[in-house]
């Protein structure tokens, strides 16, 4: 561990050095982030500047990096300076603890809900028209149907969408066997397995390939509002699960760079209501019920299922599901056995 | 070897050359390298041997070899056209020519996929006509033969267009004169000077294959024992934190690719040394 550090760290340590010619009086703060909160930072990050110049009367700059979920991680562990991580799932922040001791066992206990200040769900994106007529799951496991999903193995945002395909089906046909059947169908109706989210809204908007594609909820609305208005349209399912992507504090970030009071405000002020209006701009469904009521016809109601009720935690889901021998791994060797 | 080499060369500082390029090959390719192994001796050998011969990851050992090697010889064929084309001939635009060779090494793989699979498509501006009859390219082992073969494109051209510079065509015509035949001119005087450069060009191209992944990713489809390639494998497993495994797949496959190069390096003396005598 000790060299791998200081292989990773030290070109880190070296670009750092170029990026802090911030002068002197003005704090600074890294946010380590995952794709689409690229927009929803962006915003936040003005107006907490402005909040903290006024309360304090620092300027501040916040600093933003965006990648895969996993990835972002695993820079953090391997010595990216992160203030606070504000990742794609719970495992990812996780591993934060696991591998890198960064935070303590209680992290996700430090803030509400999970410390989700946001959370969002997996819908389905069609066509215009739907031509398909796709209303729900079992849509999905109809042979004349194409389905787009990022590979979940590689992409942390992809993991959400089969546990919701399973947690759907492990509810309705109450059984943890067809629920792998489901599953497996689903993913036998899959062309393209793109590495992430990028690339797999590319393969559906671009190329045009698919019928649906199983995306977050923010991100079918992203791709609906810049990609094609009038192109595509949101089918959400009876039921899927309750994303939460949660943030934290690098508490061993924070203590050696002495920017902890920072930091935990920075997080806490995600909970305002302010920033909460701003989540639900970008898409986000706001955790604060109050403010999420006004947005009710923007974010339908949807039957939520946590991924602690369902799947006991991310730890037992990505043993179960997604490591190497995990049910994903004997799905794609079945496929490919029918395939041949 | 030392002393040689001090001997012969009129501008001194062997030491000093010496030592900074073996601090620089320490720092930019030996210790991450060290780091791959040293991970990889982390796993008992039945861990290693169950990383790197699952099913999933050996089909992509296939496809991942497989194709870079008929990218590779797919360029060492037109790349050696293109450089004859570049170095013998005048026309318009030849400069412009020579100029774009390089840019596969300039464009960012990422958008030099998207751009592929683009074209490739069967609703793209070439894919549509080969799905006329029923040639799917993108999402196929096709789409990632084609990928390859563009960024591997300079490699060749590149390696054979200085030796053929330095061609005489008098050789040529020598040969003409003592009553080879065309062919007879091509087999037995041209290709042999050339044969090392090809060869060096044919491996330079077939490394970079090996280990690319941001151009293929996109346009092979990437699925499972079908196509998907090694790079993304080791992608996969590092992004379950499987450090190890993602470590056993890259040894293999530096092992292996350390082995072809030998060979091909090994060839390449061979020829010029034949040609030489």
């Amino acid at each position: 561990m000790k060299l791998k550090q200081l292989l990773i760290a030290l070109p880190l340590a070296l670009s750092a050095v170029s990026f802090s010619g911030a002068s002197l009086a003005s704090d600074s703060l890294l946010n380590v982030s995952y794709d689409p909160t690229r927009e929803l930072y962006r915003e936040y990050n003005e107006w907490f500047a402005e909040k903290w110049k006024s309360e304090t009367g620092n300027s501040l700059n916040v600093r933003q990096s965006h990648g895969g979920s996993g990835s972002q991680a695993r820079a953090i562990i391997d010595g990216l300076d992160a203030d606070v991580a504000t990742l794609a799932l719970a495992y990812d922040v996780d591993a934060l603890r696991k591998r890198g001791n960064l935070i303590p066992e209680n992290w996700q206990e430090r803030l509400p809900g999970n410390s989700s200040p946001y959370t969002s769900t997996i819908v389905l994106l069609v066509r215009a028209g739907n031509p398909k007529n796709i209303q729900d799951w079992d849509d999905l496991v109809r042979d004349d149907v194409q389905v787009i999903t990022p590979n979940p193995k590689t992409s942390g945002g992809a993991r959400w969408n089969y546990l919701a395909a399973w947690g759907y089906a492990e509810q309705k046909y109450g059984s943890k066997e067809s629920a792998y059947d489901f599953v497996k169908k689903i993913f036998g109706n899959v062309p393209v397995l793109d590495p992430a989210a990028r690339g797999a809204t590319n393969t559906f908007v671009q190329r045009r390939i698919g019928d649906v594609f199983i995306a977050w909820e923010n991100e079918a609305f992203l791709s609906v509002e810049q990609l094609g208005r009038g192109q595509y349209e949101i089918v959400v399912p009876s039921v899927s699960i309750l994303a939460e992507p949660p943030v934290t504090v690098v508490d061993a970030n924070v203590d050696r760079k002495g920017t902890r009071a920072l930091a935990e405000a920075y997080l806490e002020g995600l909970y305002s209501d302010d920033a909460q209006h701003l989540a639900a701009k970008h898409f986000y469904r706001p955790s604060n019920a109050e403010i999420a009521a006004q947005y009710e016809d923007k974010f339908p109601k949807v039957n939520l299922f946590g991924i602690d009720d369902v799947f006991g935690g991310w730890d037992n889901a990505q043993e179960t599901h997604f490591n190497d021998g995990g049910h994903f791994d004997t799905i794609l060797e079945e496929l490919a056995q029918q395939r041949r | 070897m030392s002393n040689t080499a001090k001997a012969k060369s009129v501008i001194p500082g062997f030491n000093i050359t010496m030592g900074f390029s073996l601090l620089y090959l320490t720092f930019i390719f030996l210790i991450p390298v060290g780091g791959l192994l040293l991970y990889t001796s982390l796993m008992s050998w039945d861990e290693f041997w169950r990383a790197v011969s699952h099913p999933q990851v050996v089909a992509s050992y296939k496809l991942s070899f497989g194709a870079s090697f008929i990218g590779a010889s797919i360029n060492l064929v037109f790349g050696f056209l293109a450089a004859w084309v570049l170095v013998r001939y005048q026309f318009p635009g030849k400069r412009l020519i020579d100029a774009l060779i390089d840019l596969p090494f300039a464009l960012p793989t990422a958008v030099a996929g998207i751009a592929l699979v683009t074209l490739y498509a069967s609703t793209g501006w070439v894919g549509q006509y080969f799905e006329l009859f029923d040639i799917r390219i993108a999402y196929t082992q096709i789409g990632v033969v084609i990928a390859l073969t563009y960024i591997g494109l300079p490699f060749v051209v590149r390696t054979v267009q200085p030796v053929l510079e330095d061609f005489e065509s008098e050789l040529e015509e020598a040969s003409a004169a003592l009553g080879a035949s065309r062919l007879t001119t091509i087999r037995k005087v041209i290709l042999p000077a050339l044969l090392p450069a090809l060869l060096t060009g044919f491996a330079l191209a077939f490394a970079r294959a090996l280990g690319e992944y941001g151009s293929v990713v996109f346009i092979s489809g990437n699925l499972p024992y079908a196509t998907e390639i090694t790079p993304l494998l080791i992608v996969a497993k590092a992004e379950q934190y499987d450090y190890n495994g993602a470590a056993a797949i890259g040894t293999v496959m530096l092992f292996a690719a350390f082995i072809l190069l030998l060979v091909i390096n090994f060839l390449q003396w061979w020829s010029s040394r034949r040609f030489s005598h």
